[in-house]
């Protein structure tokens, strides 16, 4: 397998806060890799610094072979790099047609806007979202704008896509349909990062999984390996309780 | 095509208004005219693109000195507005470089400051006439010829700027502006060039504006700092704005419409308070009517959206 999204030794501080901290990793194309750890890890400040939100202070990023360390966050996009937010971010008085058609219009998908009202329908569609195509993005409820964030980011036609917390919040069915989703999309070919706090969700869908831990990279590799690991149960659980716990291994 | 059908209608209509023969109907025409270009010109980057520019003074003293001094130079008419035009044009692209990066009150304050800063520049640098003014050329018409010159002057680029709106309400640019309104964050995103899509905005909100004081300048014959570089003039296009439907096509041009009848009825009867119930009356209608006075007509509308 090649790889699509190669970090090297990338940081971000915010003052003296180290968010991220020297993290190395890999990420092929195909691939599905969870993002873990508790919270306040830098899971989120490590989805800004690959989209360009906020440029790392140091390392490189390199996606498909191309350094966009220094990239700004609508060039990243246009790459093919797409990402949903953990707090949702909907333009609330545009219709959920219209949230969607922005993501295909701006990264070059449709030449104008009615076609890219066209290609917004297609993606509600494969979303579930039809019916509330003509809808203002705010009368929607919580699992479904976490929907729409996905319907944004299809609209893209992202190479990598990262998902940001896409199942908080939401009941048990609503998860097993946006894992659904989130398979059908990994066959389509796009290679995905979930950042998740349940292990369920998880273990389920990724072929790897990295853990961060006070911005560090702490481990990373199958998940029944990573959930085992004692470095990872002391992250979540202390370290007291990694020494004692027998399913602790290294 | 229903909006080009509105269009051309009030062209029309408002076009055989000088055969009613009343020059102070004329005289409020076109002021109302000038006030729908800069109502609508700001709606491109208060409304479209959510960013409280009060630059429209400079643009408007930028037009009518640029227009003036050259035109003391020899240079004519047409031409002198037209380079007001691109003066104003040029001047936003180069400004907006510098503040489009501050948001909300920042970048408020700092385009408040640039019509004071051009006030400053033309009362002292030669040329200007600084403070005791600038005389232009008289037209060689009848009186009743020029109002209605300077009449229909006003209206065809009220009609311009209101055309350039229609075509940029539905365009990419457009939309991208109502994304960055909304969410500038979430729009970069999407692969938005925020600062691009702001500076034309900003730029668009200028050229219809620079050449509204040019053909001002021209129109009143005398110019000077105080009067072209008025704050008034940056915040009354904001009030119109909001009176007639923020971010729509004909809610600027409906707003200036509503906000000269009331200064003028306001300003006949209550000579001596006419500041202090004009403000009233705004504060009213924007309290009570936030969304302006074309929601009223939309809500009995169906819902329309763009993106089908």
């Amino acid at each position: 397998m090649t790889a699509l999204l190669t970090l090297d030794g990338v940081s971000r501080s915010f003052g003296g806060l180290n968010a991220v901290d020297d993290v190395s990793l890999t990420v092929d194309k195909g691939e599905i890799v969870g993002l873990i750890g508790p919270n306040g890890a830098g899971k989120t400040t490590l989805i800004n610094l690959i989209t360009g939100v906020h440029p790392a202070t140091g390392g490189r990023v390199r996606f498909e072979g191309r350094d966009i360390t220094r990239m700004k966050p609508y060039q990243i996009a246009r790459l093919g790099l797409a990402r949903t937010f953990q707090i949702v971010q909907p333009f609330p008085k545009m219709t959920v047609a219209e949230n969607v058609a922005a993501g295909a219009l701006f990264c070059g998908h449709a030449g104008n806007v009615r076609e890219a009202g066209a290609i917004a329908r297609e993606h509600l569609a494969f979303t579930g979202l039809a019916d509330l195509a003509d809808r203002p993005a705010a009368s929607l409820t919580l699992a479904r704008r976490k929907r729409l964030e996905l319907a944004k980011s299809l609209a893209m036609r992202p190479r990598l896509l990262m998902l940001d917390e896409v199942n908080a919040g939401l009941n048990p069915t609503e998860i097993e349909e946006a894992l659904g989703i989130i398979r059908r999309i990994a066959e389509q070919g796009v290679t995905i990062i979930v950042i998740e706090h349940l292990m369920k969700v998880v273990l389920s869908i990724s072929h790897r999984v990295a853990v961060l831990h006070h911005g560090q990279l702490i481990a990373q590799g199958a998940p029944r390996d990573v959930i085992s690991n004692k470095s990872v149960i002391g992250a979540y659980l202390g370290a007291k309780y990694a020494a004692t716990n027998p399913r602790g291994r290294h | 095509m229903r909006v080009w059908f509105t269009l051309i209608a009030i062209a029309l209509l408002l076009a055989s208004l000088p055969l009613a023969g009343n020059n102070y109907l004329l005289r409020i025409a076109t002021t109302v005219c000038m006030y729908a270009v800069m109502a609508q010109s700001w709606n491109f980057i208060g409304g479209l693109a959510g960013y409280p520019s009060f630059a429209t003074a400079a643009f408007f003293g930028l037009g009518a000195y640029t227009s003036a001094i050259i035109q003391s130079h020899g240079a004519p008419l047409m031409l002198a507005w037209g380079c007001a035009g691109l003066a104003a044009l040029s001047f936003a692209a180069f400004l907006g470089g510098a503040i489009l990066h501050l948001r909300g009150h920042y970048f408020a304050i700092a385009s408040l400051i640039v019509a004071e800063m051009l006030r400053e520049i033309v009362n002292t640098m030669p040329g200007t006439g600084g403070g005791k003014g600038l005389t232009l050329p008289i037209l060689k018409i009848s009186v009743a010829a020029q109002a209605q010159f300077f009449f229909y002057a006003m209206l065809a680029l009220a009609l311009l700027c209101t055309a350039a709106a229609i075509v940029i309400h539905r365009s990419k640019l457009g939309f991208g502006l109502r994304c960055i309104q909304q969410n500038e964050d979430a729009a970069s995103i999407l692969g938005v060039n925020a600062y691009a899509y702001k500076t034309a905005a900003f730029s668009l909100s200028a050229v219809f504006v620079g050449m509204a004081g040019a053909i001002y300048a021209s129109w009143v014959n005398y110019i000077e700092p105080p009067d072209v570089f008025d704050v008034l003039l940056a915040v009354k296009p904001m009030v119109m704005v909001l009176l007639g439907g923020l971010g729509t096509i004909f809610g600027p041009a409906l707003g200036a419409v509503i906000l000269l009848t009331f200064e003028e009825l306001v300003w006949r009867n209550f000579l001596t308070v006419h500041a202090a119930a004009l403000g009233l009356i705004i504060v009213m209608l924007v309290l009570f009517l936030p969304n302006g006075i074309l929601s009223l007509v939309r809500e009995k509308l169906p819902h329309k959206g763009a993106a089908k």
